[in-house]
This record gives C-alpha cells, sequence and structure tokens, in this order.
C-alpha cells in the first residue's frame, strides 16, 4: 500500500495498479475500516485506490503545517485494527430486458465475440459482479466480474444520448447508465430500475464494494417494471 | 404566470445572458457515488457578495459567465455583485460593483458585459430559494442535479428568494440606491493575472524532460471549449517518455490531467469524480478562484509549489477573508 499527496486535503491510497478482483476488494475492506474509524474523513474507492478527504486543520503539528506523519500513523493504526466490524457486502439483483430496442448491439456484441444472442446473455447473467467503484456519472457503477469471452472495444462513434438504464459493455467493463448520457459502451440491454435519484434519501440503488446479479426479463415484464 | 397569487419574494427572468446558475458552496460527502461538488466557482466572491447583502448561511447566489441576464425584480430587493467586474443597470442607473445595493419593487436589472474576468456573483438579501439537492442549493449541469434540474437559468424563469428581515442600512425604499463604500475587489481578482501556482502530480515524473520544463515555462491559453467542468489548456503539447496505461482512480477540482491530445485540462468543479488520464498537476486550492476568473483567451503560466507552501498560502487567504467579512458585518450594522 502507497501513500500519495494529491492536494492540501485530499490523500490517495494505492493498493496496486491493475483492475483486479482481490485487489478491489482490499479497497472496499480498508474504506469500511476507515470510514468508521476517522471522523471527517470522507472516503472515495476506486478500482484499486481509495482518494481520502480530511479537513487539514484537523491534522496540524506544532508548526502549523498538514502533518502528513500524523494522518499515515492514524490510517495504518485503523487498518491494523483486528476488531473492526466487517459489513457483509449487499447483493442484488437488477431485472434486465436483453435485445431488441433495450440493446441495440447485442447483434454486434454477438457477431464481435462469435457467440449467439443466448450465449451473450447467458455469459453476462451467470457472474456475479462487484461493483468496484462509482463514476463518470453520479450513480454509474463500474462492474467487476465480466467473462473475458465477452469483452468488446467501445464504439468508434459514441452517441450523443444513451438511455437511463442501459446495460453495456465497454472493453472488458460492464456497466449502468443512470441517466441518459454521452457514451462509447456497446448497449446489450435495459433495465427498469432507477439506479440514481437525488431527492431520495439513498440517492444512488448501488454502492461501492456491493455486489450485483443480473436477471432476464422479457420486454413484457420490462414494461410493467417501469 | 400568477402574478397576483405571488406573494413571496420573486424574480423574472426576462433574458438569461450567456450561462447563469444558481450555485452555493457545493456537494460535500458524495463523492463516493460519483457525485461531484459544483458549487461556486469563485468562492471567495460568491462568500464577499453573500457578506454584503448579510447573508451568513452559505445562501445560494447566481454565477453570471461573461455577458449577464436581464432580470425583474418583484418586489424590493437587497442585493449585491461580486466577482468579475460586469456593468449593471438598474433601470437606467449605474449600478457599483462590489457593494450592497437597494432595488425597489418593479427594477430592471439589465447586465451587460464583463470588463474583468469571467465569472460574477449576484447576491440577494434572503438568498436565492430552490430545494436543496443532496445537501446543497448548487446547479451541477454536467450531472443534471439542483435547482432548475441542473441546468441554467432561461427566460421566463421565475427565482425567489428566501424569507428575511429588511436591511437596516437603507432607510428608504423608494428608490435605486447603494452604500457609500464598496469593496476593493483587487486581491480577489488578480488583475496582473500573475502565474498560478501548480504542486507536482503523480504522473509529473512520466512527462519527458523538455515537458517537464515547459509545464512550468511555457504560456498556456485557455481554450474556448472550456466550461465548469474543465479548463483546456493550449500551448506546445506536452509529451510523456512513453503511454501509460493507466486505470480510473479519484480526480479532484485542480487536478492538471493530460488527455493523449498533450493539450492538459484543469479539472474543474463539476469534473467527474474519477479519470484515467496521467496527472501531470495539481492547482493550490488558494488559486482556484484566480483560474475561475481566467476568460477564454487568457495567459496561463504555472510556477511549481509545495504542498506546505500550498497549504499555507490557503490558511493566510482564509484568515484574510474572514477578517473581511468580519468587517464587512460590521461596518453593515454601523451603516
Amino acid at each position: 500500500m502507497q501513500l500519495e499527496p494529491l492536494a492540501e486535503d485530499a490523500w490517495l491510497l494505492r493498493f496496486g495498479d491493475t483492475i483486479d478482483v482481490e485487489v478491489n476488494a482490499r479497497v472496499h475492506e480498508a474504506a469500511a475500516r476507515l470510514q468508521s474509524s476517522l471522523a471527517g474523513v470522507e472516503c472515495v474507492p476506486a478500482y484499486a485506490s481509495l482518494l481520502l478527504r480530511f479537513n487539514p486543520m484537523d491534522w496540524l503539528d506544532d508548526e502549523g503545517r498538514v502533518s502528513f506523519l500524523r494522518l499515515r500513523d492514524a490510517i495504518n493504526a485503523a487498518l491494523q485494527q483486528t476488531s473492526a466490524s466487517k459489513t457483509a457486502s449487499r447483493e442484488l439483483i437488477i431485472p434486465v430486458c436483453y435485445g431488441g430496442e433495450a440493446g441495440e448491439d447485442l447483434h454486434d456484441v454477438a457477431a464481435h465475440t462469435r457467440l449467439s444472442l443466448e450465449e451473450v446473455i447467458a455469459r453476462h447473467t451467470r457472474p456475479t459482479y462487484r461493483v468496484a467503484m462509482l463514476g463518470f456519472a453520479p450513480g454509474f457503477p463500474y462492474l467487476l466480474g465480466l467473462d473475458p469471452a465477452l469483452a468488446m472495444p467501445r464504439r468508434s462513434h459514441p452517441r450523443m444520448s444513451v438511455p437511463s438504464g442501459s446495460v453495456a459493455i465497454g472493453g472488458q467493463q460492464t456497466g449502468i447508465y443512470p441517466q441518459a448520457l454521452p457514451g462509447g459502451w456497446q448497449l446489450i440491454g435495459r433495465t427498469p430500475l432507477q439506479l440514481f435519484d437525488p431527492t431520495a434519501d439513498a440517492p444512488s440503488l448501488l454502492q461501492p464494494g456491493d455486489r450485483v446479479r443480473f436477471q432476464v426479463i422479457d420486454e413484457h415484464e420490462y414494461r410493467r417494471l417501469t | 404566470m400568477h402574478e397576483d397569487g405571488l406573494r413571496d419574494m420573486s424574480i423574472e427572468v426576462i433574458k438569461p445572458g450567456l450561462l447563469s446558475t444558481l450555485q452555493d458552496a457545493g456537494r460535500r460527502g458524495y463523492a463516493a457515488l460519483g457525485v461531484g461538488r459544483a458549487g461556486a466557482m469563485d468562492e471567495s466572491s460568491w462568500r464577499l457578495a453573500n457578506a454584503l447583502v448579510g447573508n451568513r448561511n452559505g445562501e445560494a447566489a447566481l454565477e453570471i459567465t461573461l455577458a449577464g441576464p436581464t432580470l425583474r425584480f418583484r418586489q424590493d430587493a437587497v442585493i449585491a455583485v461580486t466577482g468579475g467586474i460586469i456593468d449593471a443597470r438598474a433601470d437606467d442607473q449605474q449600478l457599483l460593483p462590489w457593494t450592497s445595493c437597494l432595488l425597489p419593487a418593479g427594477t430592471l436589472l439589465r447586465f451587460g458585459g464583463m470588463q474583468h474576468g469571467c465569472r460574477s456573483y449576484l447576491a440577494v438579501r434572503g438568498g436565492f430559494d430552490a430545494a436543496p439537492v443532496l445537501g446543497s442549493r448548487s446547479t451541477d449541469l454536467h450531472a443534471c442535479i439542483g435547482p432548475m434540474d441542473g441546468r441554467s437559468i432561461q427566460a421566463g424563469d421565475v427565482l425567489t428568494v428566501g424569507e428575511h428581515a429588511t436591511a437596516p442600512w437603507f432607510h428608504s425604499r423608494k428608490h435605486v440606491q447603494a452604500l457609500r463604500w464598496s469593496l476593493d475587489p483587487q486581491p480577489w481578482l488578480d488583475y496582473a493575472q500573475a502565474p498560478l501556482a501548480l504542486m507536482r502530480g503523480d504522473h509529473y515524473a512520466a512527462l519527458d524532460d523538455a515537458s517537464q520544463r515547459a509545464l512550468f515555462a511555457q504560456r498556456f491559453s485557455i481554450s474556448k471549449d472550456s466550461n465548469r467542468t474543465g479548463s483546456r489548456m493550449d500551448g506546445t503539447p506536452l509529451q510523456l517518455r512513453e503511454p501509460l496505461e493507466l486505470i480510473s482512480e479519484a480526480t479532484l477540482p485542480g487536478t492538471l490531467q493530460l488527455p493523449p491530445s498533450g493539450q492538459p485540462i484543469l479539472l474543474q468543479v463539476e469534473a467527474p469524480v474519477t479519470g484515467g488520464y496521467p496527472r501531470v498537476g495539481q492547482l493550490a486550492a488558494v488559486d482556484l478562484p484566480r483560474m475561475a476568473q481566467r476568460r477564454p483567451g487568457d495567459a496561463v503560466y504555472f510556477r511549481e509549489t509545495s504542498m506546505d507552501e500550498a497549504f499555507q498560502r490557503l490558511r493566510e487567504c482564509e484568515e484574510s477573508l474572514r477578517c473581511l467579512l468580519q468587517h464587512i458585518e460590521q461596518r453593515l450594522e454601523s451603516s
């Protein structure tokens, strides 16, 4: 684990430099420990790193400078605590209507991967994914665990507006567009669930570290749930 | 319009200006959900505008970009305009910037062009009212959240103002008037456009030798493709020694990213909270408001700073701002 100062009020804890399930699990474990034991420190998890935002005035040394030593010691102490309560990550089921209007690029993905439509869908619904991080836009989950056979480059001409709820593949990642956004990922389906509602108490359906499974629904079911 | 039904204080937008948005201190604590800060880009000017109308609770103000709106005040209002120096006329009277003004009901406030700076702040006593979204009345145009569902104001919008006591420093409410004193914008507006302080970023060492020198020596100019998400810097492209394969990680306002074009982008308050480009620098937080006042075409030079120096300057700036806010409060009480 490396500590890198980013700004006057922010440090980055780096756990690795690859997109890797194990590394990401350590990020979320560290986030849970630090969030519960370092008051006033905000944790922002990413694939292999954790951003810590703090109030520099809480961490001054005798000369009035930000004491990165104090902060580092507090971080290390918090990470070494064995008693930290381990909260089991949640698992959520996301219903998805694959193909057709809801997933305009499913045929392209099948052609690119040389799989049948059914096989693409089967391989996409099989794994349990992990929400590695939320970014790009509010509530947009970057999901870890895509079957490597489904990897497909982004579109050469990104769409000006990808419909809200679109489930998509970009490179070796899969994700869900929480609102209508410009985007270059390949659209394979759509969920009727609302991923982000800024007015709700819990604005994001998914939290970093959550586990996610996709479940096939048909168009009729999609319309019923919308 | 339901004119007669509106008993509350409201302001009608006749013309929206180039880009005018409601902003406060921004949204904090939701970065892990992918929600950025937004908020006033020149936070010092925003705080001073509120202070000049007697607001003390971080009320929302209107951030005006380069060309201002035309607004009809339906009720008496106490306003102040800070930040970039902008032409402002209340009916036919020229308004002084950086001071407290009274506009009687019915006044048409017309903003023109901006002579200095890029962003002005219109504060109104009581604050612009809007339902807070995730704890803030800031407009995030990029994420489409906040007042007006995350868009800039448009002609026909009606802006409401929070409840407030009348301002004791104006005795008559019959005509447009201003206080006899105003603040000196000089220390906040940086007319000389001094070099901005930049810390080396994580990937500074990955720049080739010439680009490492160029970052702190060359003249950049702000591209017209700049907005509240980021300021693009035109100049001789910066080069990496070899391409870097990076995975996305957290970014901050003030992060200087280097996309493959070699033209760095200084991330602003609405930037996505994660990004995958090399980070070659981080602007000292104290210089973010100065950066916000540079307009497309303006020159930017960076000078190297250390974390310690950046933090000391931030503390000193915060201290002098606090003194000034206190001074304004006392002066308004005795006016």
